[in-house]
């Protein structure tokens, strides 16, 4: 099963908060903050397509509408 | 055994959550949501089997396919409501998990509604 969806996500979690760090040294405040925002939207991106495939299997197994 | 495979899985998914629960709660939202759709997705084919036979009982015991296939929507209902509200919970959102469920319970009352008629009318029938 895909379970590298889990570890892809991690992966950027913790590449974001590190860089979020080096920018914060760099005294680059504004840019962490956006930096944050477009993590947080790739991310979002591929869970919404995954909770999509989700409930569709769920309409499939229970037959809902 | 796919079970020693989803506990593993569970495990891993939760290190991780915690690992990122400090810098970047959002994506550890995230990350907890993505690893309950894979861990679904990996028994999905198994509830799939279930309901089939469930199905077959059904129709050889000559039962209304339509109460079965109402029982089966509104556990599905029931599912996809528990899914979201335990997400909202996890994100410490329990008042949005509350209406969410309280959603749910008013969507599973309207799909019982023909099965609440059908047995009043049986009871009527009954009494003489």
């Amino acid at each position: 099963m895909n379970f590298d969806l889990v570890f892809k996500i991690a992966g950027i979690g913790i590449l974001i908060s590190v860089l979020n760090m080096v920018l914060k040294q760099a005294g680059k405040e504004e840019q962490a903050q956006l930096l944050t925002l477009g993590g947080v939207v790739v991310v979002l991106i591929l869970v919404v397509q995954f909770i999509g495939q989700l409930f569709g299997l769920v309409k499939q197994v229970f037959n809902l509408y | 055994m796919e079970i020693v495979q989803i506990v593993g899985f569970g495990l891993i998914a939760a290190v991780l959550v915690v690992l990122l629960k400090n810098q970047r709660p959002e994506i550890a939202v995230l990350l907890s949501v993505a690893a309950g759709v894979i861990i679904f997705l990996l028994v999905a084919t198994k509830i799939k089997a279930v309901v089939d036979v469930l199905g077959d009982l059904a129709d050889h015991a000559q039962v209304n396919s339509f109460y079965l296939a109402t029982v089966l929507k509104i556990v599905g209902v029931a599912y996809i409501a528990e899914f979201g509200a335990q997400v909202c919970r996890d994100a410490g959102e329990s008042a949005i998990a509350a209406k969410v469920e309280f959603a749910a319970k008013v969507l599973v009352m309207v799909l019982s509604l023909p099965i609440i008629a059908a047995i009043m009318e049986s009871i009527i029938r009954l009494i003489p």
